[in-house]
């Protein structure tokens, strides 16, 4: 924070009180609320942090690094008069940071005069474009049932032991502007990637590294780690810092930009951490009250104005506690996300990749980026029929395990051997398997040729004559 | 006006405590810091006051001098209001953004209404005339077609010396002059009306006029009357937005106030940019041309979300006295909640349930009352429906802002999230929900559509909740093991639900049902489920009726028949006829 030192500010040596990452300062005069401090202990050593509450004469102060040999008379503080600034360029792409935005790759500063609040601001609702690209991901749960839009903020709900990460870089390594079915593939321009790491274990940063690496993506990667073993704190800085070089490089430079977060519930533990230590009345299972208002403030800086060319679409990835959706952290998540795709244990055992449960999952914005001149008519019914049919399928499930399979009628019958086929041949896919769009619809096309046309009621007659390809007689 | 007041002691986040005069006033608005913030007294003990702060703090110093305005929180009223979009104190977001660009900075203050735009204004009332709040002084052409009638407001009255001839004016020229004693005052189009405080009115009169949707489980099944209130829970993803929209897009009332109440950014410019191309389909007009937005995201100031919910309904209720019928949604009451309970955090007060305030309830209340069918005071009626969505974490009606919620709403759309797995839209579970307005509003419909509308719907609800029974049976023993009857009660449910209970918001056709279409809908499916029990009653297998063609064109009737050729509905009553004969005799 080089601009920070030069802009000064009021020290007070020897600090009231330290508990946890919170330290209260006294004696200290008009400070601002959000104000960066710069703390240095007994040893003449450096770390920073923040300004949580400001009374007559009283600051209480997070400490990012955490207060380990801070001590009550040794502590100098210095208040730099501003709230935490970062400072944002295009040579970030290709750099990695850590938690605080500082490098830690051997690397210089970044070279700009460019500085921006960490906070950003609110997108005024009437500035805003309303995302109506779809990007290609290849992967099939996402472009036909689960469409992600430029802009869109999508998240991963995930579990611990789950292949999240691998999907996360297969999306990342894949994603390309999506066409018409039929049109020819045009060279896409290419995302910027920005990518914040909280608490996560060094392998999964590392696997992160490796994997922009192979694709060729690294130049355009900007990597903010705040691992499992640095300062909890430093956490709730992490994702901020990293949206804010996102937002330049979208609405100032006009690229278009994939931010990739995880994981979120890390960051949500660090948030009730400090509630916790300055004795906020917790709400459910000790998260603060205003976690909604917290989360929005990261996940709504995504999408596209209309001053620039560029956009920003969010992956947030949270490993659902115990796979419980109803968690705070997911919970609160979805209501504010454009959807969000599941990972589910039962596909993982059975050795589907990508674990995406198709039922939980969901794309609110799907229904504007598909169809007619965007992907293909019949796309809109085609996934409400999928969708339907599977649905099915898990009742008819349950049933069968009941009556035993034989029982069934032959149309439940038809739906199992649809439902086996759906996981296998549209979930499933390699690693490394790029489908198109036509591809992804053919797929789904051929799955609901194993259903009776009479079954078929989301899509319309046309399209059954057109696309259907079963041997079912009937009507 | 503003003096300075106090000067700041504390800070954190919404909240700020000063200290200085003692009379500032409670829930003043004042303004906060040199750059003059918006904030609201909220707390008084001795010489401190709190006050909660509808911006950004960040970066603001203790020491820093706070402002009385010697006024309560207030939203400007008059003619500008429609096709507005305001953020939760009434600031105008368009003028936001061409002022600072695409992102809301702090101290940014603009009038609500433009003191520049003319309207064409017609008197109404003449001098001489004893006048009293609420009566009709004129009337201005809002839009091309809107007539927004200037009332006296409602703390004046007298007799009128002088009233403005037929022109254009501005919302600041004087449009009349009212004497009261021996004072004279000058009338503009422009009133001002504390937010926190209900308009008055005559009397309430009993809502038995459905607000009709075009949605048909809400219309024929959990109906809300004109003036009356209803809740819409549901986990994410159960389409409470979707449905909010469906409801602000068709609903019959002259006037929309959509309080988008810290959700989502895209979701509040979907509306703005497909609003101005949806036509209504009673006007003609462009839909916005009757809708007032309120826009508070989720990450706008958590202040100023509490107060979006009251500068609203405000506004409805001033469309309600001149006369109109106003449907108010607010999406959603949970995060207003969680604003009341941020900023009583802040004020470390003793929490009830899940750290809400124990003033939850009260306030949830003082909203939904704010809802009614009133006789205004100018004799004329108008009424105001409340529409709230609620957010229920995890999905858990349980919570306490839904178990309050029940308490003051009548109507109860309960979203299911397993309905909306299998993508069947709008997914609300027709067995949790309901509606206190069906016998009032069962009179409306008789005279409406000359049918037993009320017999129909308890009968289809019948079926579903047979069908809810026999479907435990199934997933037991399978269909197979159910007499024929009982899969004629599943056959004709799965009609009821695939055919009327799902709509499709993005079809065009489908969108919006005519009262006409849905009860003759209605009507052909208890048709199909009489004869076709009658046939299976005689030993007919269930199979065919099930393979009978008919069973899909009814199912495809909703969105290949328009609201205007009802009339092809006779005719698949008669291919009914024609297929269900066909068995009769066979099985005769």
């Amino acid at each position: 924070m080089s601009e920070a030192t030069v802009l000064g500010g009021q020290e007070v040596v020897g600090v009231g009180r330290i508990e946890g990452p919170i330290m209260v300062v006294e004696g200290a005069a008009n400070v601002s609320y959000d104000e960066v401090v710069e703390i240095q202990d007994s040893k003449g050593n450096l770390r920073r942090g923040r300004v949580l509450e400001v009374g007559e004469g009283v600051a209480v102060v997070q400490v990012f690094a955490g207060s380990t040999g801070l001590s009550i008379d040794g502590t100098r503080v210095r208040f730099l008069g501003a709230t935490l600034h970062m400072p944002v360029a295009e040579e970030m792409l290709g750099r990695i940071f850590d938690g605080l935005g500082t490098p830690i790759d051997g690397g210089p500063e970044p070279l700009t005069d460019v500085y921006r609040d960490v906070n950003g601001q609110p997108i005024n609702p009437t500035a805003r474009i309303y995302p109506r690209d779809y990007i290609q991901t290849g992967i099939s749960t996402i472009d036909g049932v689960n469409t992600l839009l430029r802009g869109q903020k999508l998240p991963l709900f995930s579990g611990a032991g789950m292949p999240h990460d691998q999907l996360a870089a297969q999306i990342v390594r894949q994603a390309t502007l999506g066409r018409v079915a039929g049109a020819p593939q045009t060279e896409g321009e290419e995302f910027a990637i920005v990518f914040a790491a909280m608490g996560v274990k060094n392998d999964v940063a590392d696997y992160f590294r490796k994997s922009f690496t192979e694709s060729g993506a690294l130049t355009r990667v900007a990597m903010f780690l705040n691992l499992a073993d640095d300062p909890p704190v430093e956490r709730i800085v992490t994702p901020r810092a990293a949206l804010t070089l996102a937002e330049y490089l979208a609405y100032d430079l006009g690229k278009h930009v994939l931010v990739v977060l995880t994981d979120m519930t890390n960051y949500g533990e660090a948030l009730r951490q400090i509630s916790n230590v300055r004795g906020e009345v917790p709400s459910r299972k000790g998260y603060p009250g205003y976690l909604y208002s917290d989360l929005a403030s990261l996940y709504e800086r995504t999408g596209r104005i209309r001053t620039s060319q560029g956009s920003i679409t969010q992956i947030p990835i949270l490993t659902m506690p115990n796979d419980d959706m109803t968690h705070p952290m997911p919970d609160l998540t979805g209501y504010i996300t454009e959807g969000q795709i599941v990972l589910g244990r039962e596909l993982y055992y059975a050795g589907v990749y990508p674990p995406v449960t198709v039922l939980p999952s969901l794309s609110r914005l799907m229904k504007d980026g598909i169809g007619k001149g965007r992907t293909r008519d019949d796309h809109p019914r085609w996934g409400a029929q999928l969708y339907a049919g599977y649905a099915k399928t898990q009742d008819i499930r349950a049933l069968a395990s009941v009556i035993g399979e034989e029982e069934l009628s032959e149309v439940d019958q038809k739906y199992l051997k649809f439902g086996r086929a759906f996981e296998r041949e549209f979930v499933n896919q390699a690693f490394t398997e790029n489908r198109t769009i036509e591809r992804t619809l053919e797929i789904g096309w051929k799955l609901l040729s194993m259903l009776p046309k009479g079954e078929l009621t989301r899509v319309t007659l046309d399209e059954i004559k057109q696309y259907y390809k079963g041997d079912d007689a009937s009507s | 006006m503003a003096n300075e007041v106090g000067k700041i002691t504390w800070i954190s986040g919404p909240v700020v405590r000063a200290r200085g005069s003692r009379h500032v006033g409670m829930l003043e608005l004042v303004e906060v810091g040199e750059d003059r913030l918006v904030g609201e007294v909220i707390g008084l003990k001795g010489d401190q006051m709190t006050v909660q702060v509808y911006e950004e703090t960040a970066g603001m110093q203790t020491g820093a001098p706070i402002y009385g305005t010697g006024l309560p929180l207030s939203v400007e009223l008059g003619p500008g209001l429609m096709q507005s979009i305001y953020d939760g104190v009434q600031r105008p977001l368009p003028l936001i953004e061409q002022a600072v660009g695409s992102f809301i900075t702090r101290g940014a203050r603009f009038d609500p209404i433009s003191r520049e735009k003319k309207w064409k204004y017609t008197p109404k009332a003449n001098v001489g005339d004893e006048v009293k709040g609420g009566t009709i002084l004129g009337v201005a052409m809002e839009t091309d077609t809107f007539e927004h009638r200037v009332m006296v407001h409602p703390d004046d009255k007298g007799a009128l010396t002088w009233v403005a001839p037929a022109g254009e004016y501005t919302v600041n020229d004087t449009i009349a002059k009212i004497k009261t004693g021996k004072e004279e005052k000058s009338v503009t189009m422009l009133q001002r009306w504390p937010v926190r405080r209900p308009r008055p009115f005559v009397q309430r009169r009993g809502a038995n006029i459905p607000l009709i949707t075009g949605q048909r489980i809400l219309d024929t099944f959990f109906p809300v009357a004109k003036g009356g209130a209803a809740g819409i829970p549901g986990p994410f993803g159960s389409g409470k937005t979707v449905t909010q929209h469906s409801i602000a897009k068709w609903a019959d009332a002259e006037v929309i106030v959509y309080i988008g109440c810290g959700e989502r950014g895209n979701e509040m410019t979907e509306v703005l940019q497909e609003f101005p191309h949806l036509v209504d389909p009673r006007s003609g007009r462009p839909l916005m041309e009757r809708t007032v937005l309120i826009a508070n995201t989720s990450n706008m100031p958590v202040a100023a979300r509490e107060a979006s919910i009251y500068t609203g309904i405000t506004i409805a209720e001033y469309y309600r006295d001149m006369g109109y019928h106003v449907a108010l949604m607010a999406d959603s009451t949970s995060r207003w909640a969680e604003a009341l309970r941020e900023v009583s955090g802040r004020l470390e007060e003793m929490p009830a349930e899940e750290g809400y305030p124990a003033y939850l309830a009260g306030r949830l209340a003082e909203f939904y009352e704010r809802a009614g069918y009133v006789e205004n005071l100018n004799g004329s009626q108008g009424s105001v429906s409340v529409v709230g969505a609620v957010s229920p974490p995890g999905g858990d009606f349980s919570e306490p802002v839904t178990q309050h919620t029940k308490r003051f709403i009548r109507c109860f759309w309960a979203l299911d999230k397993s309905l909306a797995s299998a993508r069947h839209f709008p997914a609300i579970n027709w067995l949790d929900s309901y509606s206190e307005y069906i016998e009032d509003v069962a009179n409306w419909w008789r005279e409406k559509t000359g049918k037993d509308w009320l017999g129909m719907r308890t009968k289809a609800m019948e079926l579903l909740s047979e069908e809810a029974r026999l479907s435990q049976i199934v997933k037991l023993v399978g269909p197979d093991a159910l007499p024929y009857a009982e899969r004629m009660v599943l056959e004709t449910s799965r009609l009821i639900r695939e055919g009327i209970l799902q709509q499709n918001a993005t079809d065009s056709v489908d969108a919006y049902s005519s009262v006409e279409k849905q009860i003759r809908l209605l009507e052909l499916v208890l048709y199909f489920h009489e004869r076709g029990m009658a046939i299976v009653k005689r030993g007919a297998p269930i199979n065919l009726i099930h393979d009978l063609p008919v069973v899909d064109t009814i199912i495809r009737a909703k969105s290949s028949v328009t609201n205007e050729e009802i009339d092809k509905l006779d005719d698949i009553q008669k291919m009914i006829d024609q297929q269900m004969g066909q068995l009769d005799a066979e099985y005769r």
